[in-house]
């Protein structure tokens, strides 16, 4: 436990000092959200449709445009070696990275997402189901994007291979989370969709530190 | 030679069975395009459309069946580090994406006069095309490293994640209300599509089981005599190595990492 919360603590006061990293993700995110009112035009009553899906888009490709740096500069300055040298299980470790980056861009996200709701004149009612919604899929988000990370550590064009790689894994809490919103849009209750993001969020929690550090013991082999 | 002890006995084996297996595809090809094209009925709703459906259902078995042999085979490498099950996934994989790419064709063309729609966002059709996106992903993370082992391990954890995405296609019909016609041959309770369809049916999809097969073990073949071949280049060169003097010690340093680096 000690050194799940040393790497967490490691791992946030890197991205503290940097600083720049949770800003840019979040920077990302409001930029790519502002370029659909440009896209379908400025009508209130289409934006506020679907306001849902481009909060989520936009917050997938933001999480997962942070990932490569989740254990590549760890990777190349020999960090990442030490690591699984480490008598604390790897697996923990992993975790405490994970945390660390939904801590740093999760968390901002869950934030300025009602701000872009507003902006896209998302009805009021949908507004506590999408932190809910954000605060149960963006964990499982970066769970499922650690597996990616690993595994294109040491990689040609890793940048681009994550997202092939990652984004099909990100559907279904796509799914199930811009669902959510849009039931309580509708004013139905979101409970189903909700536990079901509960259970992937369970899912990839239980299997994903696992995979990860599989494919980090490979990398540093 | 112990690493090829077992790919030996695959050569070996396979050689034996290729051209009964060959003959027997190129029969049933042909008997099932007869029977699906002639031999069969017309729907008495789709009409001549339905023909479509000899190559789109067994095209979606396929592409099912050639993602759970890599994932297996993904399972095997990484558990019993056994070098033919890596190269079997690797040759699994455009294999299994050409498949699913023709599912998802054909089923387009069949969609288009029966639902008056090239694609829709049903749960069977979206899934199908996210089988698409994993293959594409195994195959550019397989190719994506210096290190072809490493490559194939990699491609090997990805398999099995993405293997949950398998009972989603099959189920995708029962689970959810979609547009897309549920199970009517593998089913509780029996298949419901008529005899006279099921059989052509069926036989193209051994036709294409054959075909996998024929595709596989010259693949597999392919790849071997391509690491027999460097194996033999580079045990040749070093044994024809310089005498070391000044500028060829570099030369020979950079043989010996190379064999090294293949073993």
């Amino acid at each position: 436990m000690n050194a799940f919360v040393a790497i967490l603590r490691r791992d946030l006061r890197l991205a503290l000092r940097q600083g720049a990293d949770s800003v840019m993700v979040v920077a990302f995110f409001i930029v790519t959200t502002t370029l659909f009112p440009f896209g379908v035009g400025p009508e209130a009553n289409i934006l506020a449709r679907i306001a849902s899906g481009v909060i989520w888009v936009s917050a997938l490709l933001a999480a997962m445009l942070s990932l490569e740096r989740v254990f590549q500069t760890d990777y190349e300055d020999g960090t990442l070696e030490l690591l699984t040298l480490s008598p604390a299980p790897l697996e923990l470790l992993v975790l405490g990275k994970v945390c660390a980056h939904w801590l740093t861009t999760g968390l901002p996200l869950i934030i300025a997402a009602p701000v872009m709701a507003v902006m896209l004149n998302m009805d009021q009612d949908g507004f506590g189901t999408l932190m809910i919604a954000m605060l149960i899929g963006t964990p499982a988000l970066s769970l499922i994007g650690a597996i990616g990370a690993a595994l294109i550590l040491g990689a040609r064009r890793g940048g681009v291979l994550v997202s092939l790689l990652v984004l099909p894994l990100y559907i279904p809490v796509l799914i199930f989370g811009a669902g959510a919103v849009e039931a309580a849009l509708l004013g139905i209750s979101a409970q189903a969709q909700l536990q079901i993001m509960g259970a992937i969020l369970l899912l990839s929690l239980a299997a994903a530190p696992f995979a990860t550090a599989h494919a980090i013991r490979q990398a540093v082999e | 030679m112990h690493r090829f002890a077992k790919p030996s006995v695959f050569l070996k084996l396979t050689g034996a069975m290729m051209p009964w297996v060959v003959a027997l595809t190129v029969i049933l090809t042909a008997a099932g395009l007869y029977l699906a094209l002639i031999g069969s009925p017309v729907d008495y709703q789709q009409g001549n459309t339905v023909r479509i459906m000899y190559i789109h259902v067994p095209a979606a078995w396929m592409g099912l069946f050639c993602y759970v042999g890599m994932a297996l085979c993904g399972a095997m490498s990484l558990i019993w580090k056994h070098p033919l099950a890596d190269i079997c996934a690797r040759a699994t994989a455009p294999v299994g994406a050409t498949f699913t790419a023709l599912t998802l064709i054909t089923g387009s063309l069949w969609g288009e006069p029966m639902w008056g729609t090239w694609w829709v966002w049903d749960a069977r059709l979206t899934s199908m095309l996210i089988l698409l996106f994993l293959y594409l992903g195994y195959i550019a993370l397989v190719n994506a490293f210096d290190d072809p082992e490493r490559g194939s391990k990699a491609g090997s954890a990805l398999a099995l994640v993405g293997a949950i995405n398998v009972p989603i296609v099959k189920f995708s019909v029962d689970w959810w209300n979609t547009l897309h016609q549920p199970a009517s041959v593998a089913r509780m309770g029996g298949p419901t599509i008529d005899p006279s369809m099921l059989a052509p049916l069926l036989i193209m999809a051994f036709a294409f089981t054959g075909y996998y097969f024929i595709v596989l073990v010259l693949r597999v073949r392919l790849e071997l005599n391509q690491r027999r071949i460097r194996a033999l280049q580079l045990s040749g060169l070093f044994d024809e190595r310089p005498v070391a003097s000044g500028d060829h010690d570099e030369l020979a340093y950079d043989q010996g990492h190379n064999a090294g680096a293949s073993k």
